[in-house]
């Protein structure tokens, strides 16, 4: 019994791995065991400990002698805190968007719609290539290039959700109660939603991990020296053959980090059908 | 509230509109809808009134305009497709026609609520019954915080009969039943305290005992409350158990109207009769119901005469080209009346 309760909710396992990834990321300062700026030029290059290299440095060294598990750790927290605040972005213009076109319909619905559409079409590495050419790469471009990518997403899922909502009998009620139209919006349609707002933005990590990283790998993202985990693997790609782990490690780090935020959107999507709950 | 002692027939009719105060007088209501097919006239000059303590069945097929009549008294109706184009709504004298959305949002819910039809999906899924009522009751009643409010659900849902509602009101819509489900729309209708209740088919999704409970319940509610009850439904049997008066609607137009007795024991209008002849009744034995020939009309471009000339056995000539005024029927009621050329030689004949 206890092994099917695990395979329906496998809180375990993802609670292992968001583990593994949130509390380096939180207690870096700490817990890493070197500054992950700090060159040490006489360790260049060492081999992680289990490839013939020292307890000093776990997983190696880069070629400058920085730390690769430091970086790694203090990479989290960047990976996280663009995710948390471009999600937050995007997520907030998105579903008030598509609050609004799916309630209101008519003109509005159309504008709103051709924007997602538009946006849709962009490439996102072009659109973050144009901000960082503009205004120079930087952490704040990064987090406004993932909000202006995932805010059409948002309001794409989130209209199509309010256009069946809003022909509830629940809508007419609070209309013929005397409602206006934002509190009919805001008090009982976004309600409804916030479900899928909540799992849609748990999904979008593991995508703005990956975008963020593939912004940075091409140096359009977070600049150096920062270790974001794109700019780890950048910098270990022309000594793959020899020195493996300094692009290996930050890609593995990429990988859990991804699966597992991925799983935990699946997880909270069963769990927060409000039909299933009860099953 | 006095009861009218029911002695002659006519004192019977007199007493009905005496029961009460005029709450409602509906003249002459037009709403057009401008739909792909060309422009209908959905709601083509309605009237009625409605009494405190009275319940006037509105009945006609689906299409005919019922719903979109109560929806255009609370201009609630579709936009932009819908326009209401004539006539007055006079709630208590005032007409709410002339009144602006902040002025309507004031009426709605709190002076005339609502029941809709489907009560599956009347409630909103994500909050527990208590803090919808809660809600409604914030939108209305200024006075009183948080728990006053709370107690103010609980009574309501005691109101309804629900059992136990200080724990029902903790319930989420889908643990409770359907025709619990529609007690607790009831409860949420009558929480502001509103003096006339439109009832949109409310019992069409409910199976036929929970039917008969809750027809028992609005019936027991108007007693204690004096309510006005507006019920929409295509169903004979429940006007014949609840209502007093009852009007006939066909294509957007009231065809007959009168008191329930008289129209069913003396149906004047071809519609209604035909209406009639395709109810089960327990009392006589047929053995074919009879169906209405034809469909429903297409409500675009309709015939400039009567509506149901197309459909209707006895039409004539002049049945098509002209629409027959409203005729008051000979029989035992006074306000039993009908729009049937067919009234005109009846009158001429006596």
């Amino acid at each position: 019994m206890k092994l099917s309760r695990l395979r329906r909710y496998p809180l375990l396992p993802i609670a292992v791995l968001l583990a593994i990834l949130f509390i380096p990321a939180l207690f870096a300062e700490w817990l890493a065991p070197h500054d992950p700026y700090q060159s040490h030029l006489r360790n260049r290059l060492q081999p992680p400990v289990f490839w013939g290299g020292t307890w000093d440095f776990v997983l190696g060294t880069d070629r400058l002698g920085r730390c690769v598990l430091s970086r790694i750790m203090h990479g989290a927290q960047y990976a996280l805190a663009i995710s948390a605040v471009g999600i937050f972005v995007g997520a907030a213009i998105g579903t008030l968007l598509g609050l609004v076109a799916g309630y209101a319909r008519g003109w509005t619905d159309i504008v709103v719609m051709r924007l997602v559409d538009i946006s849709l079409a962009l490439p996102s590495i072009l659109l973050a290539l144009a901000f960082a050419a503009a205004w120079g790469p930087s952490f704040e471009a990064v987090i406004i290039v993932v909000a202006f990518v995932l805010w059409a997403y948002f309001a794409r899922q989130i209209r199509a959700e309010v256009l069946s909502i809003r022909e509830r009998d629940f809508v007419a009620r609070a209309r013929v109660a005397g409602g206006s139209h934002a509190r009919i919006v805001l008090l009982h349609i976004l309600p409804n939603v916030v479900n899928t707002v909540v799992v849609m933005a748990t999904l979008q990590v593991g995508v703005v991990i990956l975008l963020e990283a593939a912004l940075s790998f091409l140096g359009i993202g977070v600049p150096r020296p920062t270790p974001a985990w794109g700019l780890l693997v950048a910098d270990g790609r022309w000594l793959v053959v020899s020195a493996w782990w300094i692009s290996f490690f930050p890609g593995v780090a990429i990988l859990l980090a991804v699966l597992s935020v991925n799983l935990l959107g699946d997880w909270l999507r069963d769990r927060l059908d409000p039909e299933l709950i009860e099953v | 509230m006095t009861r009218p002692s029911r002695s002659t027939p006519l004192e019977e009719t007199r007493g009905a509109s005496a029961s009460g105060e005029l709450l409602l007088e509906v003249r002459d209501l037009r709403t057009h809808l401008d739909t792909k097919n060309g422009l209908v006239r959905a709601v083509d000059g309605v009237s009625f009134r409605l009494h405190s303590g009275e319940t006037l069945g509105i009945i006609g097929e689906s299409g005919s305009g019922k719903s979109m009549t109560v929806l255009s008294m609370l201009q609630v109706v579709p936009k932009p497709a819908a326009r209401i184009v004539g006539g007055e709504v006079l709630y208590r004298g005032q007409n709410l026609l002339e009144k602006n959305e902040r002025e309507m949002r004031r009426i709605r819910g709190r002076e005339i609520a609502m029941i809709l039809q489907d009560p599956q999906t009347s409630l909103n899924p994500v909050f527990t019954i208590g803090n919808q009522i809660v809600e409604a009751l914030r939108l209305h009643r200024r006075d009183g915080g948080g728990k006053a409010l709370v107690h103010r659900a609980v009574e309501a849902l005691r109101q309804v009969r629900i059992a136990a509602p200080e724990e029902r009101i903790r319930s989420y819509p889908h643990e409770m039943s359907g025709g619990m489900k529609q007690r607790a729309v009831g409860a949420l209708a009558i929480s502001c305290g509103p003096r006339i209740i439109v009832a949109d088919e409310p019992t069409t999704s409910l199976d036929v005992t929970i039917q008969a409970q809750y027809l028992r319940l609005l019936r027991d509610l108007q007693r204690e409350t004096g309510l006005a009850i507006l019920f929409i439904t295509h169903d004979f049997g429940i006007v014949a158990k609840l209502c007093r008066h009852l009007l006939v609607m066909y294509a957007g137009r009231v065809v007959e109207a009168g008191p329930v007795r008289a129209v069913f024991n003396n149906p004047a209008h071809p519609y209604t009769r035909a209406l009639l002849g395709s109810v089960v009744r327990a009392d006589t034995k047929a053995e074919r119901l009879e169906a209405i020939a034809g469909q429903p009309p297409a409500l675009w471009g309709l015939p400039s005469g009567c509506r149901f000339a197309p459909r209707c056995p006895h039409a004539d000539d002049r049945c098509r080209k002209e629409y027959p005024p409203q005729l008051r029927v000979r029989d035992e009621a006074s306000d039993h009346v009908a729009s049937c050329w067919r009234l005109e030689e009846s009158h001429g004949n006596r």
